[in-house]
């Protein structure tokens, strides 16, 4: 069951976006996200999400695994999307008692739903096409000039990584010990909010338990490898930007300008902030 | 001047002074370039205790641990001597830092502040040596358990050390995973002439080592070339060690009043002894 979350995994590839640099993938990501919100026509929204869906296609990542991340907010975006249905203003399309659905409640909620779901998809893109040593590497890199404030970036980079590194690894330990406790007949799935909080302690506490275990072994087996802080410390992969990236780059731009324009010239149909 | 040497090492966790809780009492050896040592016991001997003090994670109380002359006390050489000596642990999912295998094994080399072209070179190098060259940008949680220990002998390796201590690296791994480990370690100490420490509970696998070093509660009780300490079956036996099993059968076959010229340490030499023993009779 837990082995179902695919939150910051990477799937090796050799597609385009797996060739692009971290850091250029980071930049572009978060003026797209940007620009998904900044839409204010169907077109414009169009142009975005027509995108998303050709960059999914590019990842060379199987469509299932996009899926997958999608079924975990499925419920809120329905959620979202019904209650902004029922909150629009102007004419009334349809009444019934004290139900009124008009076309700005319909816009609304389309809009929400396509935004969401498009920016769980785009950043699932990242974390798919990433390896987690690139990801935090480009992290580490981007935010660099952030050091003269003393805020100590390689450490955070490299807390980063390891916490993406064990994810997986403590995942699968949780499904040992749910397991475990069932078959001491602990009971997951019924009773009331509180007995369920509750039958999450005898889990916790050996996670939590192993999980320092496993902290005293890492770091002395990074000692052991000669691990002493970023000072000195080369990478094995030298972060470059490549073609790939330049054009990555103009198509981004092309795709702001777009949505820009349609912005400014078709009329608007969202007036509301979100 | 030995390659690692170990002298009247004393060492407790907490330091109440209670003579009850020293770990370490007193030891003393040394270790020779190119020599594969197994360091057998039974549990809470002091074989993770010690193994932790070769490359300094550890530091005695009194007395000294040397390394190609280096104090492990000196922290200006501590990390030649990490570069030296590399550890592996028991579990190998707490010792990957990275996700994806090569970045794994480029992190030593990393932390050396080698060359971007030449830590290439040494990952490529290391992950052929351990025979996971083409799992080289798999993610590692998905490997097998004697995968993911082959990986991170790939990581020490890349170091180039001179020597790698294995603390009971095959104790979590199926037969299959514990094969490998051991074709691998072997193979590092008769082709790249490495060091090897390896620290085990399996009778079988001390055997393959030339010397064996017996701890019992934090001093060596014996050590020796494998046929001298598993010929001493009644003092292995008073400390509840045991011995391989066919060197058991050699034994008892002893008692009942056959001659053994040569004990058997492996299945094989122990069907030749029985077929000696068969011809003579
Ligand atoms: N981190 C620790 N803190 C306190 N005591 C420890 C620690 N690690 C081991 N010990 C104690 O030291 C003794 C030797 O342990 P260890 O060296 O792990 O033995 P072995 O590896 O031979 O089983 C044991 O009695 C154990 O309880
Ligand atoms: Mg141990």
């Amino acid at each position: 069951m837990l082995k179902e979350i695919t939150l910051g995994q990477y799937f090796p590839g050799r597609s385009v976006l797996h060739k692009m640099d971290p850091r250029m993938k980071i930049i572009l990501l978060t003026v797209f996200i940007v620009f998904i919100f900044l839409t204010k026509n169907y077109v414009s929204l169009a142009i975005m999400v027509v995108s998303v869906i050709f960059v999914i296609l590019f990842s060379g990542v199987s469509l299932k695994l996009y899926f997958k991340s999608l079924k975990a907010i499925i419920f809120i975006v329905l959620f979202t999307s019904v209650l902004n249905l029922f909150y629009g203003t102007g004419d009334p399309l349809f009444q019934w008692k004290f139900i009124t659905i008009t076309q700005a409640g319909i816009n609304t909620s389309v809009f929400v739903a396509a935004r969401i779901i498009s920016l769980v998809l785009i950043s699932s893109v990242l974390t798919y096409t990433t390896s987690p040593t690139d990801l935090t590497d480009g992290i580490e890199k981007l935010l660099k000039p952030l050091s003269v404030f003393h805020i100590k970036i390689h450490e955070i980079a490299m807390m980063m990584t390891i916490a993406l590194r064990f994810i997986p690894t403590l995942l699968e330990e949780t499904d040992k010990i749910m397991s475990a406790q069932k078959a001491r007949g602990a009971d997951f799935d019924s009773g009331n909010a509180m007995t369920r909080i509750k039958t999450l302690i005898p889990i916790l506490i050996p996670l939590f338990v192993s999980a320092f275990r496993r902290a005293y072994d890492l770091a002395m087996a990074m000692e052991s490898r000669c691990y002493h802080g970023g000072e000195g410390r080369t990478r094995m992969k030298v972060l470059k930007y490549s073609k790939y990236d330049y054009i990555a780059l103009c198509v981004v731009c092309l795709l702001c300008i777009g949505v820009i324009i349609c912005n400014i010239r078709l009329p608007i149909t969202l007036r509301t902030g979100m | 001047m030995q390659f690692i040497d170990v002298d009247k090492v004393v060492f407790a966790y907490d330091n109440d002074e209670e003579t009850g809780n020293t770990v370490l009492k007193e030891i003393s050896l040394s270790i020779k370039k190119g020599e594969f040592v197994a360091l057998l016991g039974h549990n809470g001997s002091g074989k993770s205790t010690l193994a932790k003090m070769f490359n300094g994670i550890l530091l005695p109380d009194s007395g000294d641990v040397t390394v190609c002359g280096m104090n492990t006390k000196n922290d200006e050489t501590l990390l030649d001597i990490r570069r030296k000596v590399g550890l592996v642990l028991q579990n190998p999912d707490n010792q990957l830092v990275a996700s994806i295998v090569e970045e794994d094994v480029a992190f030593g080399p990393e932390n050396l502040g080698i060359d971007p072209v030449e830590i290439r070179k040494r990952v490529d190098s290391a992950l052929k040596a351990v025979d996971m060259y083409e799992y080289r940008d798999h993610a590692a949680y998905k490997l097998s358990g004697g995968q993911k220990q082959r990986v991170a002998i790939a990581g020490i390796i890349a170091m180039q050390p001179d020597c790698i201590v294995l603390d009971e690296p095959t104790a979590m791994l199926d037969p299959q995973g514990r094969q490998e480990v051991m074709d691998t370690i072997i193979k590092l100490n008769k082709e790249k002439k490495i060091t090897i420490i390896l620290i085990t509970h399996y009778m079988d696998e001390a055997a393959l080592a030339d010397r064996l070093l017996i701890l019992d509660n934090g001093t060596i009780l014996t050590q020796g070339s494998p046929k001298e300490v598993f010929s001493k079956i009644e003092l292995l036996k008073r400390h509840k060690l045991d011995v391989p099993q066919a060197a058991q059968l050699a034994y008892r076959l002893n008692s009942c009043g056959f001659k053994i010229d040569e004990l058997p340490l492996n299945a094989d030499d122990c069907v030749k002894m029985i077929l000696a023993q068969i011809e003579k009779v």
